[in-house]
């Protein structure tokens, strides 16, 4: 019984914290769960701060997951998605909100665009691809692998693919594969050059600034070039990558291969 | 024979000088109000961030010229210790340069005097700002004002604040407004007479604007021009309802000012919110303007708004450059919204407005000639596609004003952005934008230099740059002009013909204003870059 003449204070000082607004406790429970007018504040913080990478309505786009999905990749609770939000994901292009440049929110915006999130959640029917029959396309008829890396294995001359599925929507991947000149990820754009000496070549632009350009070719071979030593430079809207059509490749297999990108995702 | 023995000591004390290299520096001066009037007596300083009262950012410097300039070298490379990513913000500093002493500020409070022949530090000051400060765009400064014996500079926390050139050391320090309510200073204060002339931004937080003058021997507030008139005032009814008292209206660049008239030309920010113009019915003066204010009490002479009813975010928070031609008193301004206007300074009235980049948001005139906004241009839910981008035609980034060419030189990008509704209650010191913008699918994203006929607005040459860029620009008399861009390329071009003589990788973006000054006959050119000032040289 040491400690017996600290206990009135431990008891009164709990006693406190439990009388204290929920602000205090911020990082673990939402204080505007389920409110309908802090949904419509978050949504206005929303299109905001998020919207860039997950869209105007949060079903995700070429740079951030859908989050309309009840399952989230970096927690699903509501504490896990505040930290989310506040601190960022390391390793990711998921930013703090505490910066000052593009997104910012105080701690009472973060929970309201967490209830503006709950507001728009919808049950997304479980991936019903087969991760090991897409295993097998990838490394080996779809041909993916010879241009794409998935967990460091495979291609260079196309995006590393080991995160993909946790950072796009499904949507947005199924656009790439069918039309994957719609939109091309920085880095990867179609470039073909003639040299001083006559020399073709082609491949995908991975820099350039007003008077260099750093090209990998098909071969993965990287070619440091000066613009103004070249007979030409043309960047092609075109992808590298051929359009995988329902005929190349089947809704089924497809489905099996997302699944498979959604599995290394998950790890 | 004690004035010739003082002389001999005076001759002995400029050997020894020579001898040890300062003879260049050991005759630092005062800089008075007459200097500053006639700084293109000394080329050889840079005395105001745009290097004259006029917004000129012109040099008659010569040693470096279309000649010679592709030699030119790194001649010292100075590091901010700022985090060079940006995270903290852009290195946007254009530093001063008086008799062999550079000053300049960097992020974060940081500011700092240097020998400007070999970059060594002098003194440097970091101010700490409190943990809860939210500058909108990055904790950015974009230089001081320097008069007699001191420094002067905006903080972060909206302190306005003096130093003692020579040390650093603090002499004054006032509080000029709330930051908690968003109010906070970027931009570099301009002095005039005995005043320390300063205005802030936090147009994305609600704030009501001003411009400050401050004495600059005490810290003593002179006047101030509130930029969002209180009822009873001139331009009051030009805002709906209450919606004056957070009304935004910030004067974050730095003005010019013109001895002969002793008129101020400030230009002003976005009304708050910046991007919705629900609750804000009217033209929301003196929101998007520029404005003659008289240099002694803050009197409004005269305005001329940009863009009225503004609800795209395009301050007009770009420098205002004073031209005199042929019995012209101008004063000409490419803005954020795209078109460059030329104002006669006598009485604040439109000469001409014309694009030099890409608009979609004006087919018409008014009755004075100024474009005038198409129907539907406000952000809807879904979105609508505006040109220019929220991020402008081009920005705070200085242009250059060179008087041999006779052109006026910018940084022009071509950006269009979706600008979707999403109304936010007012809550001080919280963000308060109105609406979300995203770049178009289509948006050009791309930016070049243009030299504009500042009579016409005609465009006479363009250098393309790969991307948008938000460098400044600088010209001098050796017939050469300077440009930065995204990739961090510096970049010198014939200011006749746009063609490029030479170029330099710094390593990070400019986001700065190029400038020039000579020590010991030697003439340097300087630029922020990164988190880093470089100064370049002949071999």
């Amino acid at each position: 019984m040491r400690y017996s003449g600290w206990m009135p204070l431990v008891w009164s000082t709990i006693l406190i914290l439990s009388a204290l607004p929920p602000a205090l406790y911020a990082q673990d429970r939402n204080p505007y769960a389920g409110d309908p007018q802090a949904a419509e504040a978050g949504k206005s913080h929303f299109r905001i701060n998020c919207a860039l990478c997950h869209g105007l309505g949060a079903r995700g786009g070429a740079r951030g997951p859908d989050l309309t999905r009840a399952q989230k990749r970096h927690g699903n609770s509501d504490a896990e998605m505040f930290r989310t939000i506040h601190d960022g994901v390391a390793g990711t292009d998921m930013p703090p909100a505490i910066g000052s440049i593009g997104v910012e929110m105080k701690d009472q915006e973060i929970w309201q665009v967490i209830t503006y999130l709950r507001s728009v959640q919808v049950k997304a029917p479980p991936p019903t691809g087969n991760p090991e029959h897409g295993k097998a396309l990838f490394y080996g008829a779809g041909g993916c692998s010879k241009c794409h890396m998935l967990e460091g294995k495979g291609g260079r001359l196309g995006p590393d693919l080991t995160g993909i599925a946790g950072s796009r929507s499904i949507e947005s991947l199924v656009e790439s594969v069918r039309e994957p000149s719609k939109q091309i990820v920085p880095g990867y754009q179609t470039v073909t050059v003639v040299t001083a000496d006559g020399k073709d070549a082609k491949g995908c632009l991975m820099n350039e600034d007003r008077f260099s350009a750093q090209v990998m070719d098909t071969s993965e071979k990287i070619l440091l070039l000066d613009k103004d030593k070249l007979r030409s430079f043309q960047k092609s809207p075109v992808s590298l990558m051929p359009p995988y059509t329902a005929s190349a490749l089947s809704d089924k297999d497809l489905e099996d291969i997302l699944g498979y990108l959604l599995a290394v995702s998950a790890k | 024979m004690r004035g010739n023995a003082n002389m001999n000591r005076l001759v002995s004390r400029s050997m020894v000088g020579l001898a040890l290299g300062f003879s260049a520096v050991s005759g630092y001066a005062q800089v008075t109000f007459d200097r500053l009037v006639n700084s293109a007596k000394e080329p050889q300083n840079w005395m105001t961030y745009s290097g004259n009262y006029a917004g000129h950012r012109f040099s008659a410097l010569t040693q470096i010229n279309t000649q010679n300039g592709a030699t030119l070298v790194a001649k010292w490379v100075y590091q901010t210790g700022a985090p060079g990513d940006g995270s903290n913000g852009r290195f946007e500093n254009t530093p001063l340069v008086v008799d062999g002493i550079m000053y300049g500020t960097g992020q974060d409070g940081r500011v700092f005097a240097l020998d400007a022949r070999t970059g060594r530090p002098i003194w440097h000051y970091e101010r700490q700002s409190p943990r809860d400060i939210r500058p909108c765009c990055g904790r950015v400064n974009r230089g001081l004002a320097i008069l007699g014996d001191k420094v002067f500079f905006g903080t972060l926390d909206a302190h306005v604040m003096a130093l003692d050139a020579k040390t650093g050391h603090v002499v004054w320090d006032v509080t000029a407004a709330d930051y908690a309510k968003g109010y906070s200073f970027t931009v570099a204060p301009l002095a005039v007479k005995n005043l320390i002339i300063i205005s802030p931004a936090g147009g994305e937080y609600g704030i009501r604007g001003f411009v400050d003058a401050y004495d600059a021997d005490t810290g003593q507030r002179k006047w101030r021009f509130n930029t969002v008139p209180e009822t009873g005032q001139p331009g009051h009814e030009t805002w709906e309802g209450e919606s004056w008292k957070i009304g935004g209206a910030p004067g974050w660049v730095t003005g010019a000012y013109d001895p002969a008239t002793n008129q101020l030309f400030w230009t002003t920010g976005n009304p708050s919110p910046s991007n919705r113009g629900q609750g804000r019915a009217g033209d929301n003066l003196f929101s998007d303007c520029l404005l003659a204010l008289d240099a002694d009490t803050g009197k409004l002479n005269w305005y001329f708004q940009f863009t009225k009813h503004d609800t795209h975010d395009w301050d007009a928070t770009e420098v205002p450059v004073i031209i005199d031609t042929g019995g012209k008193h101008l004063i000409v301004q490419a803005n954020r919204n795209g078109f460059f206007y030329i104002v006669d300074r006598t009485t604040g009235k439109l000469l001409s407005a014309t694009p030099f980049g890409t608009v979609n948001w004006s087919h018409s005139k008014d009755a004075e000639g100024r474009p005038a906004a198409d129907k539907d241009t406000e952000p809807t839910p879904e979105g609508r596609r505006m040109c220019p981008g929220a991020a402008g035609a081009t920005n705070w980034f200085s242009p250059s004003f060179d008087p041999q060419t006779g052109l006026f030189y910018v940084n022009a990008n071509e950006t269009c952005d979706i600008f979707s509704t999403a109304p936010q209650k007012y809550e001080p010191g919280n963000a308060y934008y109105g609406s979300a913008y995203f770049p178009a699918d289509d948006s050009p994203g791309m930016g070049a230099v243009r030299a504009l006929d500042p009579l016409t607005g005609q465009k006479k040459w363009e250098f393309q740059h790969l991307s948008s860029s938000w460098s400044g620009l600088l010209s001098t008399a050796g017939g050469i002009m300077f440009s930065g861009d995204a990739q961090g390329n510096f970049i010198l071009l014939d200011a006749r013909s746009g063609r490029a003589l030479w170029h330099f990788q710094t390593g990070g973006e400019i986001h700065s204003g190029p400038m020039t000054f000579a020590v010991d006959g030697k003439q340097y050119i300087a630029v922020s870059a990164g988190s880093a000032m470089y100064a370049f040289g002949l071999p």
